[in-house]
């Protein structure tokens, strides 16, 4: 069977919820979905020292899911992958880095209990936790890290529009800058790598044997 | 829960241990383990005084990421394990993890007197809707019509409803949490933590190997638009009547959890051994 007949099969019954046929159907309108409703998500910070904390957890956080990436694809021995994962990792933890030395900050910023509104439900700059595969190659890895670039460059345009103070909006423009280099950056990595077939996700021995 | 005064320095990185997971990469227990190890440094109660304990599954892997201490027990146990635990050391947080097979059938019954007891630990149930580890047969939570190998046609039986049975069978703190929003997540586990009593945390945690199909549950899962309430029957009308992807607290009452401590307990050895004597 085919993948795509493989999700059309499974897929076709099941994107109701957990637990009984729930009374109300479930519509695409998800907090994670709110910039693509068309709601405005963004809310500025007030102080510039806000805004750097922000961006601060924004970097570490896309750090730290790019660590997990590459240990779960070390761990499923697809170690070239590993190796982009971890290779993004040190460029977001640099990224933070760079903004504590540009605050003067010693120590990391102490980030306030209730968390940041992100336009999601994850920091913009944050890959997708499910869109990985153990058979995945590097332009996959690289498409992730295109996406999650743009959404950072997105989120600090919109942050600069909406915010109130002149110095907040100054520093996401440069942010912004940065991200739109970064993904300027990515796009040239994605031309020294190969597409992959379109057969990639198969696997003569898979995990399934439902199939 | 424990009157600990947060210590200094403790991060999520300090409830994690040096084992790397073994889960498919992409599966939603990741950014579970990931909200827990953020709950617990929410928290501030150091590993050494917390314990996660499993039954089987995928999902029941998760005490040996963690640098808690950790009880990977038989399928179905952990309750029973967990609820032991807690009695006997009432100092401890308790953390009992699993999934949908382990908690709602094979653990079934174990679910529900946890439930009525009450005691003072918190139940992080990672739902996928299907048997992970052992290939993709359906689950308690399994839509009736999911057609698979396994059961052509769907199994056609009436899908567990855990959240209302939790409810009606006396959890204090009932939450729905989706793995896509490991933050959010992490706030509940902290908030069920916290609560006092049998907190019961139902995180949709979507199987990208056997289910693939539930990577669509990030464009569905929302916020509850409305605040928990600590009416049962408001909470199970709301519960009975929501799409199924409404996450948030939806209960939090104010039943007095289950006494670690009646009557006169015997603490040591020397007490056990001076009433064995008796």
């Amino acid at each position: 069977m085919s993948a795509a007949a493989r999700k059309r099969r499974d897929g076709a019954k099941s994107a109701a919820g957990p637990g009984p046929r729930p009374a109300t159907k479930p519509r695409k309108t998800a907090a994670g979905n709110r910039a693509r409703a068309g709601e405005s998500a963004i809310e500025a910070p007030r102080t510039l020292t806000e805004f750097m904390v922000q961006a601060w957890v924004m970097e570490m956080e896309a750090a730290q899911r790019y660590t997990d990436f590459a240990d779960a694809m070390e761990t499923h021995n697809n170690l070239e992958v590993a190796g982009m994962f971890r290779t993004m990792a040190q460029y977001e933890a640099r990224h933070a880095d760079q903004i504590l030395a540009e605050m003067g900050w010693t120590e990391p910023p102490v980030v306030p209990r209730s968390g940041f509104p992100w336009p999601g439900f994850e920091a913009p700059e944050t890959a997708p936790i499910d869109e990985v595969h153990y058979l995945m190659q590097p332009w996959h890895a690289l498409q992730l890290a295109l996406a999650a670039e743009k959404a950072a460059e997105h989120f600090f345009g919109e942050l600069a529009r909406a915010a109130a103070s002149e110095s907040v909006r100054c520093a996401a423009r440069e942010l912004q800058a940065e991200e739109r280099e970064h993904v300027l950056l990515v796009k040239a990595w994605m031309k020294k790598v190969p597409k992959p077939d379109p057969d990639w996700a198969n696997d003569p021995d898979p995990a399934r044997y439902t199939d | 829960m424990n009157d600990i005064a947060p210590p200094a320095g403790l991060t999520p990185a300090s409830f994690k241990s040096a084992y790397k997971p073994i889960w498919c990469p992409g599966c939603g227990d990741y950014s579970v383990l990931s909200s827990v190890t953020k709950a617990l440094a929410k928290i501030g109660v150091p590993p050494h005084d917390v314990v996660v304990v499993s039954g089987i599954g995928c999902s029941s892997r998760i005490p040996a990421y963690t640098s808690c201490y950790g009880f990977h027990g038989v399928h179905g146990r952990a309750l029973a394990a967990g609820t032991g635990l807690k009695v006997a050391r009432p100092d401890l947080t308790v953390l009992v993890a699993g999934g949908d097979g382990d908690g709602y059938s094979i653990g079934g019954n174990h679910f529900l007197h946890a439930c009525r007891r009450n005691v003072d630990l918190t139940y992080i149930v990672m739902d996928n809707h299907v048997y992970g580890l052992t290939k993709g047969q359906a689950s308690p939570t399994t839509e009736p019509d999911w057609d698979n190998k396994l059961s052509p046609g769907g199994t056609g039986i009436r899908s567990f409803h855990p959240l209302v049975i939790a409810l009606a069978s006396g959890a204090n703190f009932v939450a729905r949490a989706f793995a896509g929003d490991p933050n959010g997540t992490a706030e509940i586990i902290a908030a069920g933590i916290r609560h006092p009593g049998f907190a019961f945390i139902e995180i949709l945690s979507p199987c990208v190997t056997f289910r693939p199909e539930q990577r669509e549950w990030k464009q569905y899962a929302h916020p509850a638009p409305v605040g928990p309430t600590d009416d049962p029957a408001r909470a199970a009308r709301r519960i009975m009547t929501d799409d199924g992807f409404n996450i948030g607290i939806l209960y939090a009452g104010d039943r007095t959890p289950y006494p670690a401590h009646s009557g006169d307990a015997k603490h040591t050895t020397a007490d056990l051994e001076t009433e064995f004597e008796q």
